[in-house]
């Protein structure tokens, strides 16, 4: 299989001399005509143990099914909708009808063509029924027309706006085989252990929470493409294993800020890997710090203003994310459409801390201590940090915090189920559009029971309505104008701070070319990388 | 042979109710825990609705209170029937017998490492009691016994693979390379020998430190004295009448250990990315699949009883007055 390293230790050995290229005057060298075949084993943390992104996405889905099913539109290295399964889209003007045009050609890994009967099985059976995100995307969702192989028509009952759309169809949109699915259990269909579709490469092996083996796939419609062989995902929760991995040259990267801090700045100073963010900007997410207000002394805006001066993040975003993260500027991330700059901010400020909590009416008891409360992080060890910096910073201002420390399910319980927390500090995930998945951490009115919304006992009727809106919405200008609204509110009352703002950070080995090229690469096809000899 | 088997029977029977006893106690530990096998999906999953959430609970069936859910459990036992495991949606038993080749294959080899090891080296001390041998030998095993194996399988990381390159990082076979065949089992062994020296390296030293004990103690009883009194040589003094009475407290800590040592691989199965029992046991209580967890039990209890009862059954070889009891 691997044609040109017999003995990889030895590639190794090579790899490292080869690093030191880019120092060289022969640059070209290392550049030059991709090359052929090879295996490249990446690294990730975590695995959902389900590899059908058309009932449960998640990018911890995408890492491992995005080389083997592919979706209708796909974002260009410009981060714009681009084509991929469908080659052209057009809107009704009432924005209730969206024509997509397929690609000729097409097969499935099991040889059958792909048609338009696949995309409107995939849109009413699974993504519509049981896929999260997609529930939301297509509740208005009526139908799904073929009038012919190459012709699918989604028909909704409510505007769908094209931007909205398109950039959501990257993350939601991946279709399947309907021959496979079809008159069978859905949720317990084998394939959603041994996918078959349409991407580059075809699933050869899968051990649920170890690794995933594809090869390539030699019908892939984009002609002369993949250049690997083949593909190995592996799954190394153990940050430590997976330096020492990467540097023996058992992985070639490590996706997923997988790596400590610590390790990503060591390892950015060895010229035989590449450590940044760069490829991961599709993929933006927050540090939120969200507060419970059905608490009495959390009701209170002045309280939780007075935790956005009391923390100084600039300091913490150096000191502890070594500049992995940065201040966040609304809940928009930088570099996205809507990123609107000027929304209201909270300088480092502990006098003016202890001025609001003053004003709130929690004076400093006899011990020194204004009120006490709990905090909650979830499992992520940065976040937890964080709590910590967050407890230390307001023990300053009077405010005693407990540090509650719960596994994954506990904290889904206490957090998210039943809302027994006072603050929480959590990961919150851009997924390309405000109304895909991040205007349900204000909306008021979302189901009980729903992770990563409205925790906060939070209401404003204004941005209610907004949200509503926007989301039908199909003026971009108008859009953005409303979210511009939105951000300001949400801002200025703070029911959830957007504290960080981070970046995904990715290490790959000097060899990897083509890798990283697009805003959300460790989710892409993989289809043009290749490794250097 | 009617001995042998009333005792295996005699054990079976003592082991059943010890075995509902561990299940039941875990199955309400693990209710105590804080959320369930749904809440650890979607934390997993980064998102989810009220809707994907009912529509798994229903799936699981992991409505009802913990009573019901107990005995549904039970009754399925009966069955032979170990139930899905939520984390995988395969069958319980699935999974686990495609984990417990590795596990076995790790505690064997590790036990078997450190036995034969652990021995020889005790007897080399017990020989040279008081003596430099003896003093380097205890002071190094001392020293194993007291570092922690996670820390010997990171800097065996360290040196063996990331400086020198000559052993891989992690892992049970080279994926990239696709091997098959004899040139597979290479691999494979290759890619055990840091793990499981990494686990017998602790063990190592308890045999070593009992062998030698147990050495001295037996060297100055009476019937030592009579054989060579009747002037059998000294290596058939040791192994003929020392050894062999020497090893019995020995046979005792293995059947101990075996069962220890489940907790122990969780850790270098960790460190080392393997894909063992103590990994999916690991993974089973963060992401409260209870049926999974109880499986895993079950089977290394089982596994547990069996090796203590080829310990009896040594036992009754090495010394003929020792009978089922």
């Amino acid at each position: 299989m691997d044609t040109f390293s017999p003995d990889r230790r030895t590639a190794l050995i090579g790899g490292a001399a080869l690093a030191a290229g880019p120092l060289l005057p022969r640059t070209a060298f290392a550049q030059g005509e991709p090359r052929r075949g090879g295996t490249l084993v990446a690294q990730t943390y975590s695995d959902l143990r389900i590899l059908n992104p058309a009932i449960r996405t998640s990018f911890a889905i995408h890492v491992f099914t995005s080389k083997m099913v592919e979706p209708l539109v796909d974002l260009a290295p410009n981060g714009e909708p681009a084509p991929r399964l469908a080659t052209s889209w057009s809107w009704s003007p009432d924005a209730r009808t969206i024509m997509f045009k397929l690609r000729e050609g097409v097969l499935w890994h099991d040889g059958k063509p792909f048609t338009s009967a696949d995309v409107q099985f995939c849109a009413m059976e699974m993504w519509r029924k049981f896929q999260n995100f997609g529930t939301q995307l297509h509740r208005n969702l009526v139908g799904v027309d073929t009038p012919d192989p190459l012709t699918a028509v989604f028909r909704y009952s409510e505007p769908m706006p094209r931007g909205l759309f398109l950039r959501a169809l990257a993350e939601l949109g991946q279709v399947v085989p309907r021959h496979v699915y079809q008159g069978t259990d859905i949720l317990n269909n084998p394939a959603n252990l041994a996918p078959v579709g349409t991407g580059p490469f075809k699933f050869v092996s899968y051990t649920p929470g170890q690794h995933l083996v594809m090869e390539r796939n030699p019908n892939y419609w984009m002609a002369g493409f993949p250049y690997l062989d083949r593909l190995v995902i592996r799954v190394i929760p153990d940050g430590a294993a997976t330096a020492a991995a990467l540097e023996s040259g058992d992985i070639m990267m490590s996706l997923f800020s997988s790596l400590p801090r610590t390790e990503l700045v060591r390892l950015a100073k060895d010229k035989r890997f590449r450590v940044g963010t760069r490829g991961n900007e599709g993929n933006p997410l927050f540090n939120t710090i969200g507060f419970n207000t059905r608490k009495k002394e959390l009701a209170d805006v002045r309280v939780r203003r007075a935790f956005a001066h009391a923390i100084d993040l600039e300091s913490y975003a150096k000191r502890f994310d070594y500049g992995y993260s940065q201040p966040a500027q609304g809940p928009w991330p930088a570099n996205t459409p809507f990123f609107q700059a000027g929304v209201p901010s909270y300088a480092f400020d502990p006098k003016k801390a202890e001025v609001l909590l003053d004003q709130a009416g929690f004076p400093r008891g006899a011990d020194g201590v204004r009120m006490r409360l709990r905090i909650m992080p979830n499992t992520s060890e940065s976040i937890r940090q964080l709590a910590v910096y967050v407890q230390q910073s307001m023990q300053k201002v009077g405010v005693r915090m407990e540090n509650v420390v719960l596994d994954a399910p506990g904290y889904n319980k206490n957090v998210n189920r039943e809302w027994d927390f006072d603050v929480a500090t959590d990961t919150g995930t851009f997924r390309g559009d405000p109304a895909v998945g991040s205007t349900i951490w204000y909306r008021s009115g979302i189901a009980p029971g729903t992770p990563w919304s409205n925790q906060f006992g939070w209401k404003n009727e204004e941005l209610d309505k907004l949200a509503d809106a926007a989301a039908v919405e199909s003026n971009f200008d108008k859009r953005k104008a409303m979210y511009n609204r939105i951000a300001v509110i949400a801002n200025t009352e703070i029911p959830v701070w957007m504290a960080l703002e981070q970046r995904m950070v990715s290490a790959v080995n000097a060899r990897v070319r083509n890798d990283h090229n697009m805003p959300r690469w460790p989710a892409s096809s993989w289809h043009d990388v290749w490794i250097a000899a | 042979m009617r001995r042998v088997a009333r005792l295996i029977l005699h054990r079976l029977a003592a082991s059943v109710p010890c075995l509902a006893i561990i299940l039941v106690v875990l199955f309400l530990l693990l209710r105590l825990a804080p959320g369930d096998a749904v809440d650890a999906l979607l934390a997993q999953m980064g998102s989810g609705d009220g809707a994907l959430d009912k529509l798994l609970r229903d799936h699981y069936g992991l409505h009802g209170s913990t009573t019901t859910q107990l005995l549904a459990y039970l009754a399925r036992l009966l069955r032979l029937d170990l139930g899905v495991s939520v984390q995988y949606a395969q069958p319980v038993l699935d999974v686990i017998l495609s984990r417990l080749p590795l596990t076995v294959l790790l505690m064997v080899s590790a036990l078997s490492l450190s036995f034969f090891l652990g021995s020889v080296v005790g007897i080399v001390a017990a020989r040279r009691a008081g003596q430099w041998p003896d003093t380097l030998i205890s002071t190094l095993g001392l020293l194993f016994y007291a570092t922690p194996s996670f820390w010997f399988g990171l800097m065996g990381i360290l040196l063996f693979s990331v400086k020198l390159s000559v052993l891989p990082s992690g892992g049970i076979e080279d994926l990239a390379a696709g091997y098959t065949g004899w040139r597979r089992v290479l691999d494979i062994a290759v890619h055990m020998v840091l793990p499981t020296l990494t686990l017998a390296l602790i063990y190592f030293a308890v045999y070593l430190r009992v062998m030698r004990a147990s050495m001295l103690e037996v060297l100055t009883v009476d019937f030592v004295r009579t054989a060579r009194a009747k002037g059998a040589t000294e290596s058939v003094v040791l192994v003929r009448h020392v050894l062999r009475n020497a090893l019995l407290p020995l046979i005792t800590i293995l059947g101990l250990q075996a069962g220890s040592m489940l907790g122990g691989a969780v850790v270098v199965e960790s460190v080392f990315s393997l894909p063992g029992l103590g990994r999916l046991a690991l993974d089973a209580v963060s992401g409260r699949d209870l049926n999974m967890l109880l499986g895993i039990v079950l089977m290394s209890a089982g596994l547990v009883i069996a090796i203590n009862l080829t310990v009896d059954l040594l036992y009754a070889k090495l010394d003929p007055r020792i009978t089922a009891g």
